[in-house]
């Protein structure tokens, strides 16, 4: 479907939903909805964002398929969500790369695994690439070269990203940030951290992979988020054992990074695995078809991500450190390089529409 | 393959009955008419359930007594209704909460669009078919047999006793016991057309078309005692781009008390404001029944925007009532003529459209009564409407153990009833919002005790 067809459709369904509102106790899209009786694109994309795609009024809906009306509010949503993205991001043309984004992830992947895989061993060497190392695996790329690399790349990221939430900010007509309550924003980031919204309504669950709810999709999810903050902080804790103390890795068992770091990529390898099985078995009109390549994109990068981390903590018994670190170099740096451009920017589009939610609400 | 128990429906009466039955012990065959994904019947299409309570809940404000309950359903029913029966579904609607809740259906606590409501009735989260879906599963988890595309056409019974069901494709099915929930024949276009005429060719049916009264029919052949009056049903005024079939809640147009309804000559045939909306939208569609062609038109103009819930389907909208009249295709000189003498007998008033205010006319043939505001303001908009067929209210009648009754007033030892199939029992006329659930809940789970009983004693 193009844009402006998702569009009609979007309005098409809502005149239905808004007709009904059965749906109103499952999630904040309902109520966000009652409180409109036209919808225009900004609303569209606002409504589109606040769905957390959990299937319960697609399973619910009396007027879905096979009924003439083919209600579908997640598949329809799920379209906008992307081509919400592919408008909003910074800078522009870059959108493109969001539209085929199960190819350009891939690409990305490979070509980051290919420069790492070349460039490490002419510069070290192919013995100490393969070998196993005294100082860990700073023997094969050192702490400052990664630091660099990895430092760039990342801020680079998180200034497109800020940008290009900025944008999506503003398009949907929320006022600055400085004027909004604090509560507000509390109430908001608190449904995006637990989750909120996939509980059903009433606590039951989603309606994800079929209509029997289950409280599944959101463990998953909670173990993947929580699995790569736990990640993210043992790499912090890393840095900081090195520059504030000068404490060279590997580090034991009992430090932070490893206390952290296993932990965390156990429950990314798991969230991530739980996530990508109930997307197989989901019915498939929960999925829309052009998202696919962009979830199972992101969703493999991030379990990847974990799972090599963890593999490399585990490095000093298994050998080939070099290609073990390597492949974890390039998965990481694709998600780095891609953080702007991928699936990992729907938690920072969600948690804008919570607060407008939230805003709308008081 | 021996069944202990069939039932015959799979809405929400019969997986009620069905799950019962499992629960005591029976082996359960449940027949389905509809394909998995229309499964359901009416009860898919529902919202909430009417229930007695002494004290708030989670799901219901304030409290609802047996004896208010009870002078409601007199009041809508003219007292048509069965004294006993009725403080049976009284009494036992109280457990009705709990029970869905321990099947896995969820309730919603009173929110925007369920407001006025609250107080008597508790709302299904997600609506009947999430309630549908959980109660289908329960029933699969406690091994109830399930079939679809499975229509009933005969049943076969001895000297009051049920013996076997024959299917569309000629299979036939024994059971020990029998339990009907298979609604009622409000779908069934050639019986309509033989108590109303013609005109029900133009009826919109509001829910499932699966509800073609053959089991009903087959028993009342077969020498069940009817309850209801057979040329009763309820119809409501509803959007007439409504589908044929199905179109359940999304047709409702609640804007009549907002303007003026007039037929295809535009003449007003009814006072629009006779009373508080809730109360007169079922008479609505037996008014538009009675006008040429079965049609109607709700007009309203720019002041009335934004005060109701507008229907799925968007209204024909003009700057000028000639150019409304020209796209709803009346003659616009009527019209004009009707509107005018409408606005001009105008009385002047406090419009409050919570409450039955003082805005009204005088000296029309037929006054509008209330909430009467001139139609003078663009956009104008017209609403078509049609009668829609909610439910019929002939049934079987039953005892207090969901027993049919036969023609010699004796209960069949082996027949159940549960739903809309016997709801005339209890309501044989009007309606009072969520007590067709409500009378499926208690008498389904009424047969189904009982049938298991029967069936493996
Ligand atoms: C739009 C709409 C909204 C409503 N809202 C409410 C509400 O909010 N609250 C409320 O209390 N009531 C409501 N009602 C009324 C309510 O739907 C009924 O009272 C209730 O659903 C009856 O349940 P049931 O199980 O008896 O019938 P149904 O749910 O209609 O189930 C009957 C089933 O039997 C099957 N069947 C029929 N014939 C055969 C056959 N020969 N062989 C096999 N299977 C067969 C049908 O396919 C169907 O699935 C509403 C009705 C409509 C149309
Ligand atoms: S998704 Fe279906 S059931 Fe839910 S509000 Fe919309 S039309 Fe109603
Ligand atoms: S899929 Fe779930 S989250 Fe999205 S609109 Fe429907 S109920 Fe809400």
């Amino acid at each position: 479907m193009q844009p402006i067809e998702t569009l009609h459709e979007a309005k098409r369904i809502l005149k239905i939903c808004n007709a009904c509102r059965y749906c109103e106790g499952h999630c904040a899209v309902f109520p966000a909805m009652e409180t409109r009786l036209e919808f225009q694109e900004k609303d569209l994309y606002y409504l589109a964002n606040l769905c957390h795609n959990c299937g319960s009024c697609y399973h619910n809906c009396q007027y879905a398929d096979p009924h003439e009306f083919q209600v579908n509010v997640p598949q329809t949503f799920a379209q906008l969500r992307k081509e919400s993205y592919v408008l909003y991001t910074w800078p522009n043309f870059m959108g493109k790369i969001l539209e085929r984004n199960g190819l350009w992830v891939t690409l990305v992947t490979v070509m980051s695994l290919i420069i790492f895989m070349l460039l490490t061993p002419i510069l070290i060497g192919q013995k100490t690439f393969l070998g196993i190392h005294k100082n860990g695996f700073y023997g094969v790329i050192s702490h400052e070269i990664m630091v660099i690399l990895f430092g760039i790349v990342g801020i680079s990221a998180l200034i497109i990203l800020l940008i290009s939430m900025i944008r999506y900010w503003r398009a949907i007509g929320l006022p600055p940030l400085w004027t909004i309550r604090i509560r507000v924003i509390k109430k908001a980031v608190w449904h995006a951290l637990t989750v909120k919204y996939l509980d059903g309504g009433a606590g039951q669950g989603c309606t994800y992979p079929n209509e029997t709810p289950s409280l599944w999709r959101r463990r998953f999810h909670h173990l993947t988020f929580y699995g790569f903050l736990l990640c993210f902080a043992a790499t912090t804790t890393a840095a900081v054992y090195y520059y504030l103390f000068n404490w060279k890795g590997p580090y034991g068992w009992l430090t932070l990074p490893k206390l952290f770091g296993i932990p965390g990529g156990i429950s990314l390898s798991i969230g991530c695995a739980g996530l990508l099985y109930l997307k197989w078995k989901a019915d498939s009109p929960l999925i829309a078809s052009k998202n696919t390549g962009m979830d199972i994109a992101f969703i493999l990068l991030l379990g990847l991500t974990g799972f090599t981390g963890l593999t490399l903590m585990f490095y000093r018994y298994v050998g080939f450190v070099g290609p073990l670190l390597i492949v974890h170099l390039s998965v990481v740096m694709s998600l780095f390089l891609l953080a702007p451009y991928s699936k990992f920017i729907h938690a920072f589009y969600r948690i804008i529409a919570l607060i407008n939610y939230e805003l709308e609400s008081e | 393959m021996h069944n202990d128990v069939l039932v015959i429906g799979g809405g929400h009466a019969g997986l009620t009955a069905a799950i019962t039955a499992a629960e005591n012990g029976a082996k359960v065959l449940l027949l389905e008419a509809s394909p998995k994904n229309m499964r359901g019947g009416n009860s898919r299409h529902t919202r909430d359930l009417r229930i007695m309570h002494h004290q708030p809940t989670k799901v219901l404000t304030d409290i609802y007594p047996a004896k208010e309950y009870w002078d409601d359903l007199v009041r809508v029913t003219n007292g048509q209704t069965n004294k006993h029966l009725a403080y049976l579904t009284i009494r036992n609607s109280a457990n009705n909460v709990k029970w869905l809740q321990q099947h896995g259906v969820c309730f919603q606590p009173p929110l925007k669009g369920t407001l006025q409501l609250g107080r008597t009735n508790a709302f299904l989260l997600g609506g009947g078919k999430a309630m549908i879906n959980a109660l289908y599963h329960s029933a699969e988890l406690l091994g109830v047999q399930i079939r679809y595309d499975s229509t009933v056409t005969m049943l076969t019974l001895d000297e009051n006793h049920f013996v076997e069901a024959i299917l569309e494709n000629g299979q036939t099915i024994e059971a020990s016991a029998l339990i009907v929930a298979s609604g009622g024949f409000e779908a069934n276009r050639e019986w309509l057309e033989k108590i109303w005429g013609k005109i029900a060719k133009n009826f919109i049916i509001r829910g499932t078309p699966y509800n073609r009264g053959l089991i009903l029919k087959q028993l009342l052949e077969k020498g069940a005692k009817q309850v209801g009056n057979p040329k009763q049903c309820h119809a409501v005024a509803i959007d007439g781009c409504a589908p044929l079939f199905d179109g359940g809640i999304v047709s409702r147009v609640d804007c009549i008390t907002l303007g003026i309804v007039v037929n295809k000559h535009a003449k007003r045939f009814y006072d629009e404001g006779e009373d508080l909306w809730p109360k007169r939208y079922a008479i609505w569609g037996h008014l538009v029944a009675q006008q040429p062609d079965q049609i109607a038109y709700v007009i309203i103009d720019a002041k009335s925007e934004k005060m109701f819930i507008p229907s799925a389907f968007p209204p024909k909208t003009a700057n000028t009532l000639l150019e409304l009249a020209q796209k709803i295709a009346i003659d616009p000189d009527a019209l004009l003529k009707t509107v005018h003498e409408y606005n001009a007998s105008i009385q002047p008033g406090t419009f409050n459209h919570t409450k039955l205010d003082n805005c009204h006319t005088q000296n029309l043939a037929i006054n509008k009564t209330h909430w009467a505001r001139t139609i003078d303001t663009p956009p104008f908009k017209a609403y078509l409407l049609r009668p829609g067929i909610t439910f019929t209210y002939l049934g079987v009648t039953v005892n207090d153990k969901a027993q049919i009754i036969m023609a010699d007033d004796q209960p069949s030892k082996n027949i159940f009833a549960a739903g809309e199939i016997m709801a005339g029992n209890v309501l044989a006329e009007g309606y009072l919002a969520g007590t067709g659930l409500t009378i499926g809940a208690v008498f389904g789970r009424i047969a189904g005790k009982e049938a298991a009983q029967y069936a493996t004693n």
